[in-house]
């Protein structure tokens, strides 16, 4: 019987099997960041170890660096400190870093594909959830805990169970492709299988709906495999993706000869089969809006908020969670989504802050101003996303409509530096996550795509997009 | 790591689905450089207020659950961010058994390499559970909860109960391997970053 892409990978880094224990899998690249390595490298010391292989480890700083003027000293010492750690332990364990002032510092998941070190058919992991990003590519990319980043750079490998297999299979055209962008796919899978649906799994997206999709977009889908409960997202890899890695700074100098390997090899045979399958039309889907707490609790942008009773379907622990999420939120159900007045505006984060995004968004942007009610940022995955936006000019249209222009970094996405919402503060997000308090205590997160930001900016309320003229 | 030992205790019912680990341990507290300490920050923002007044409608702030060393939670309990710090902050807070009716992936894996055991339980118990008042002993060499009333078994894999039995530390016993990680390395078509 044939094999999914996800058990090729698998097979070919498997370094020990035994029977009813976890396999011994090797690590082919290994990204680091401040906030889940100090410990893990604390224990190297204890231990009198080294890392393994520094030659396939990559470092920067991205969850808590100010994207506020990096010449002025950083004011949050705590903060500080975590920097100067990371810094130190590069240092002494050989690791190359794209420090805060590197022309190559961003976010880690956006700065892997941009750089060429994310690679198909390769594993990855970072010790952050959203590594599922380089999915996109083809990489089995998994997020772990800091005891694992200890483990991989000690020995380069991980014991792990293998994961169970999902097809998610995407079917259709999207009508309006500027109005209707890969968040909203991934938001309605993640709305119809619920954030534990991928709970154990390896989820491969497929289909013409998926293959469609720029490089750009296709990680924005496996970005937020998590929030589906996946442990990883997978696309195969085509033509698309290899001409994005093709000369990049570090990308591989026998790279040709790889993707012809690559180009045989890293598909799911005609003849496997998986353990789970859903399968989502996009012929007629919306824009979504999140309207709760968790990315599940979503639905379109020209639905009413549902009562907890429509949204748990008889399930009581399910009607409770909605309850206290509308709560939260401070939102009735019944509640046009297109009625929600918005105080903030982010623009940001590994899911939706790659070049493509802010295209998009300064499209809706463009000789507008931002409502006199709203404060709006976007926050570039990277420095160089940053840089060639202002290339284009982007930087002129954002800042023309009353946006801040910002340094990259993980920001607003989950407020570990200063940006953050205040108490009862109502947010349109491109980040990922709508948890109570993620974008700071009390502060009330709607996820949308950077269109549905960009518009919400402009009219101070969740608008259709559908309803521009984007072309 | 310490070797897990058997316990019993009241239980603390965290009556909630989709409990997050930015709930866990909100971000704020993320900027530690060491693992020890992050008890006091545990479920911050539904412990205390804005003015850091004790909340005492949530369950950690009353009094029948202190010393309480079993958190007992609604289904897909550690979902979200990959955060270690959530793991810690239960384990110094005093929790080390955490039962619920299914775990996200990141966390349960967390959880193993400080010594905590989560136990995954069919949802009816899980209920029953939530409502238990008296102490509960969990055994894990014999796999049973034990409450005054009856005794429920559990499934572990049989690995991940030996290291949490044995305390073992997991790189060591890698290190054991070294020579099938080298000649992995050997043939391995993936080049170096640099």
């Amino acid at each position: 019987m044939g094999k999914t892409l996800f058990e090729k990978i698998w097979e070919s880094h498997i370094v020990v099997e035994k029977q009813n224990e976890p396999d011994l899998i090797y690590i082919d690249r290994h990204l680091v960041h401040e906030v889940t390595s100090p410990q893990a490298f604390d224990g190297l010391r204890m231990n009198d170890r080294k890392v393994r292989r520094p030659d396939l480890t990559i470092a920067t700083m991205d969850h808590n660096v100010p994207t506020t003027d990096r010449s002025l000293p950083m004011l949050d010492q705590t903060s500080s400190i975590q920097i100067k750690t990371l810094e130190n332990n590069c240092k002494d364990f050989g690791i190359k870093l794209f420090d805060i002032n590197s022309p190559n510092q961003g976010i880690v998941h956006v700065i892997g594909p941009q750089l060429g070190i994310t690679l198909p058919g390769s594993t990855i992991v970072c010790g952050d959830s959203h590594t599922s990003t380089h999915g996109a590519f083809g990489a089995l990319a998994l997020g772990i805990g800091t005891s694992e980043v200890e483990h991989v750079l000690a020995s380069q490998t991980l014991w792990l169970e293998k994961p169970k297999t999902f097809e998610v299979r995407v079917e259709g055209k999207r009508k309006n492709t500027h109005a209707v962008t890969a968040k909203d796919i991934i938001l309605s899978i993640i709305k119809n299988i619920g954030t534990a649906g991928g709970t154990g799994t390896v989820i491969e997206y497929r289909g013409e709906g998926i293959s469609d999709l720029s490089m750009d977009q296709r990680m924005t889908i496996c970005n937020m495999s998590i929030e589906g409960g996946a442990r990883a997202g997978l696309i195969a890899p085509d033509e698309k993706t290899f001409d994005y890695l093709r000369n990049r700074e570090y990308t591989p100098k026998n790279y040709e000869s790889l993707v012809n390997s690559w180009r045989d090899d890293l598909k799911t045979d005609s003849d496997a089969t998986f353990d789970k399958q859903f399968i989502l039309d996009i012929n007629d889907i919306a824009p979504q809006v999140s309207w709760g707490t968790n990315p599940g609790m979503t639905c379109d942008v020209d639905e009413p908020i549902p009562s907890p009773d429509e949204f748990s379907n008889g399930d009581p622990n399910q009607k409770k969670g909605a309850e206290k999420a509308l709560e939260y939120m401070d939102l009735k159900p019944g509640t046009m989504i297109e009625d929600i007045k918005i105080d903030r505006v982010f623009i940001g984060s590994c899911t939706n802050a790659r070049l493509e995004d802010l295209i998009e968004a300064s499209k809706i942007i463009q000789g507008q101003k931002v409502d006199s009610n709203v404060s709006a940022m976007v926050v570039p995955g990277s420095q160089m996303v940053k840089k060639q936006a202002e290339e284009m000019g982007l930087d002129k249209i954002f800042i023309d409509a009353n946006f801040e222009w910002r340094e990259a970094g993980c920001s607003m996405c989950l407020g570990m530096n200063p940006d953050i919402l205040s108490p009862g503060e109502r947010c349109a997000s491109t980040s990922n996550r709508n948890f109570e308090g993620r974008q700071g205590n009390g502060g009330r997160t709607h996820l949308v795509s950077p269109v549905m930001a960009a518009a919400a900016a402009i009219n101070g309320h969740f608008v259709d997009v559908r309803k521009l003229d984007l072309n | 790591m310490k070797p897990f030992e058997n316990v019993k205790s009241i239980v603390t019912p965290l009556d909630m689905v989709n409990v997050d680990t930015d709930q866990i341990i909100p971000k704020q507290f993320l900027k530690l450089v060491q693992k020890s300490g992050f008890g006091k920050f545990l479920f911050f923002n539904w412990r205390y207020d804005e003015n850091k007044n004790i909340k005492s409608d949530f369950i950690l702030n009353d009094s029948k659950c202190a010393g309480s060393k079993i958190l007992v939670a609604g289904d897909n309990f550690g979902c979200g961010s990959s955060r270690e710090h959530a793991v810690w902050a239960l384990d110094d807070y005093g929790f080390s058994v955490i039962i619920s009716s299914s775990f996200a992936d990141i966390f349960f894996s967390n959880c193993f390499k400080n010594g905590i055991l989560p136990i995954s339980l069919d949802p009816k118990i899980v209920e029953k559970l939530l409502q238990e008042t008296n102490s509960v002993e969990v055994d894990l060499e014999n796999q049973i909860i034990k409450t005054s009333s009856e005794d429920i078994p559990f499934q572990i894999n049989s690995h991940k109960k030996k290291i949490l039995l044995e305390g073992l530390d997991d790189i060591a016993q890698t290190f054991q391997f070294e020579d099938k990680i080298r000649a992995f390395e050997e043939k391995s078509i993936i080049p170096s970053v640099l």
